[in-house]
């Protein structure tokens, strides 16, 4: 979508101050066929694994990701069809599991699935959708091979003289962000480092905002300054606890590395790494009739385990 | 003499670099290591950042990769990962700590691609931050074990500039930072000659040989003419280290 049509999409959506609450099935519906869509979080932290699967489920295809570092998220989303180009400074298994070889199979295969930029480079395509403004200045990838591959332009500042490069915005149809706490009304509050999340919510063109802990508006009220995404960014507002799992929330769980192992070191020692990956779908995204029966497929041990190490604020 | 693995030595090296008062982009592994090593031995007032959003965690149980909670614990902001990355444009990062799968004599690192992009051979995880720390660090640090195939003549795909083609490239381009300082290895440590920016062994390790430097080097390497002998860890550099990493996760035998 241009730059102006993103911008009118926002002049005519319905903004006011009203009850977004919805079912996680009916939000995913707003994310259509070939769509651009931000995933928040970065790496193991605050990833909206609920709603990627419920899209994963919704059997959505050909999106574009735009994700700052993509994990095993990104296998699922290649291997289910779901996405057809990652957006992403890296992509990766982790430190512990090593380059995915479903990345690599994609990406080999077909390099245009994989448009790779710095994290501040795809940070400043989301600052700038957000800033209302068509592209952003940085002195970041100048000189690298990723200038070239990234397609940036080079420009020179008419006030210094300083040679930069120009990145462009993007303005996402689809941003789905998880947060720890929001009220019906959308106003989301992320606690811990809020990642990209507060510039995709303004970039993207719809939001889709699941939340570890719906609470009153009266509490919002009570600590305004903890609201980093207000109301008006928001579009669909779903309960969902546990909703990063296996993934990490700030403050709530840590990654359950166990179950993240049983993936990783699965996908490293299959001889038919596609096939693994189709099987673990089968398993843990298509059978479960919902989010709650998925999340106990891992088991209470899990879900209380990672919650017990996830409280960090002991000195 | 106690002994030691590559892994130990190589963070000991990095923690020896590292001064206090600086404020350091480090990595989750070898440079992190590093990073908390030198402010339990030398450098209580060195801040960690990290690109997840933390500003100066204070790391208890490491971390397994650099954006979770573990390494923001503690810490003193969480700030937006643009704003971690923008603090290395604006020059607030005094050394940036750096990896790769291949470094060339300029001191550009390759975490792309082996082989062309648009036919790749091996297809890798990409920059992360590492292209806006080579770019903007005031100083960077490459910490890295020593073989031919990681340092070679010319890296297939740059993804984050060291000296570019040598000489006054760097500057020209237009970036500001101060590009790559040390390359730190388990055989010894590395640094760029102010004219040609190419890598000059400057130092080796202990019961290294200069023979088996070259021998790893998949390009010609000059020497200085002031090579020195690095100082073997100390018990108590060893102790403090070990301490870190109890289960040994990174300082494991053998090649990281």
């Amino acid at each position: 979508m241009s730059y102006r049509d993103s911008r009118q999409a926002i002049v005519e959506k319905n903004k006011g101050l009203r009850d977004k609450q919805t079912t996680l099935e009916e939000a995913v519906t707003m994310v259509q066929d070939g769509d651009h869509v931000a995933v928040g979080g970065l790496q193991y932290t605050r990833t909206p694994v609920g709603a990627l699967w419920e899209i994963i489920r919704q059997k959505r295809q050909n999106l574009t990701i735009y994700k700052p570092l993509m994990s095993f998220e990104g296998d699922w989303l290649f291997v289910s069809g779901v996405m057809g180009k990652a957006v992403t400074s890296w992509f990766s298994g982790g430190v512990t599991w090593g380059v995915s070889k479903i990345m690599r199979t994609f990406a080999e295969n077909d390099p245009s699935t994989f448009d790779e930029l710095s994290l501040l480079g795809l940070s400043l395509r989301l600052k700038a959708g957000a800033m209302g403004i068509p592209c952003i200045p940085t002195k970041s990838m100048l000189g690298s091979d990723l200038e070239k591959t990234a397609g940036l332009k080079r420009f020179t500042c008419p006030y210094s003289g300083e040679e930069l490069l120009l990145v462009p915005a993007v303005n996402p149809d689809v941003a789905i962000i998880h947060s720890q706490v929001a009220d019906k009304y959308g106003n989301g509050q992320i606690f811990g480092p809020p990642c990209l999340d507060i510039e995709s919510a303004k970039a993207a063109n719809k939001v889709i905002l699941t939340t570890e802990q719906i609470v009153d508006n009266e509490h919002i009220r009570d600590t305004p300054n903890s609201t980093n995404i207000p109301f008006f960014c928001v579009d669909a507002v779903v309960e969902l606890p546990f909703g990063c799992y296996p993934h990490e929330c700030y403050g709530r769980y840590e990654p359950a590395y166990e179950k993240l192992g049983e993936y990783g070191q699965g996908l490293l020692e299959a001889t038919d790494k596609i096939g693994f990956v189709k099987e673990y779908l089968e398993k843990y995204f298509y059978q479960p009739e919902n989010f709650e029966e998925y999340l106990s497929l891992f088991g209470v041990k899990s879900l209380l385990e990672t919650t017990r190490l996830g409280r960090i604020w002991k000195p | 003499m106690s002994s030691y693995t590559p892994a130990e030595l190589c963070v000991i090296m990095g923690s020896r670099a590292l001064k206090d008062g600086q404020i350091v982009f480090a990595g989750a592994g070898l440079p992190l290591l590093s990073a908390i090593h030198a402010q339990k031995m030398h450098a209580p007032g060195l801040a960690i950042l990290f690109e997840v959003g933390g500003v100066a965690p204070r790391i208890g149980s490491l971390p397994r990769s650099t954006n979770e909670a573990r390494s923001v614990r503690r810490s003193m902001a969480t700030p937006a990962t643009v704003d971690m990355m923008l603090y290395l444009q604006r020059g607030f990062v005094d050394v940036g700590f750096l990896g790769g799968a291949q470094i060339d004599r300029h001191g550009n690192i390759n975490s792309s691609v082996v082989g062309p992009l648009e036919k790749p051979k091996v297809r890798l995880p990409g920059s992360g931050g590492a292209n806006d720390i080579a770019s903007s660090a005031n100083r960077v640090f490459i910490i890295s074990y020593h073989e031919k195939r990681r340092f070679v003549e010319k890296v297939d795909f740059v993804t984050s500039p060291g000296f570019l083609d040598g000489g006054q490239a760097r500057e020209e381009t237009g970036l500001l930072g101060g590009g790559v300082e040390r390359v730190i290895t388990n055989l010894g440590i590395l640094e760029f000659d102010s004219q040609t920016r190419s890598m000059t062994l400057v130092a080796v390790h202990p019961g290294v040989t200069q023979q088996e430097v070259h021998e790893k080097t998949g390009f010609e390497l000059p020497v200085s003419d002031a090579l020195e002998e690095t100082t073997p860890p100390s018990e108590e550099e060893l102790t403090a280290l070990r301490g870190l990493d109890p289960e040994r996760k990174y300082l494991k035998e053998g090649d990281f």
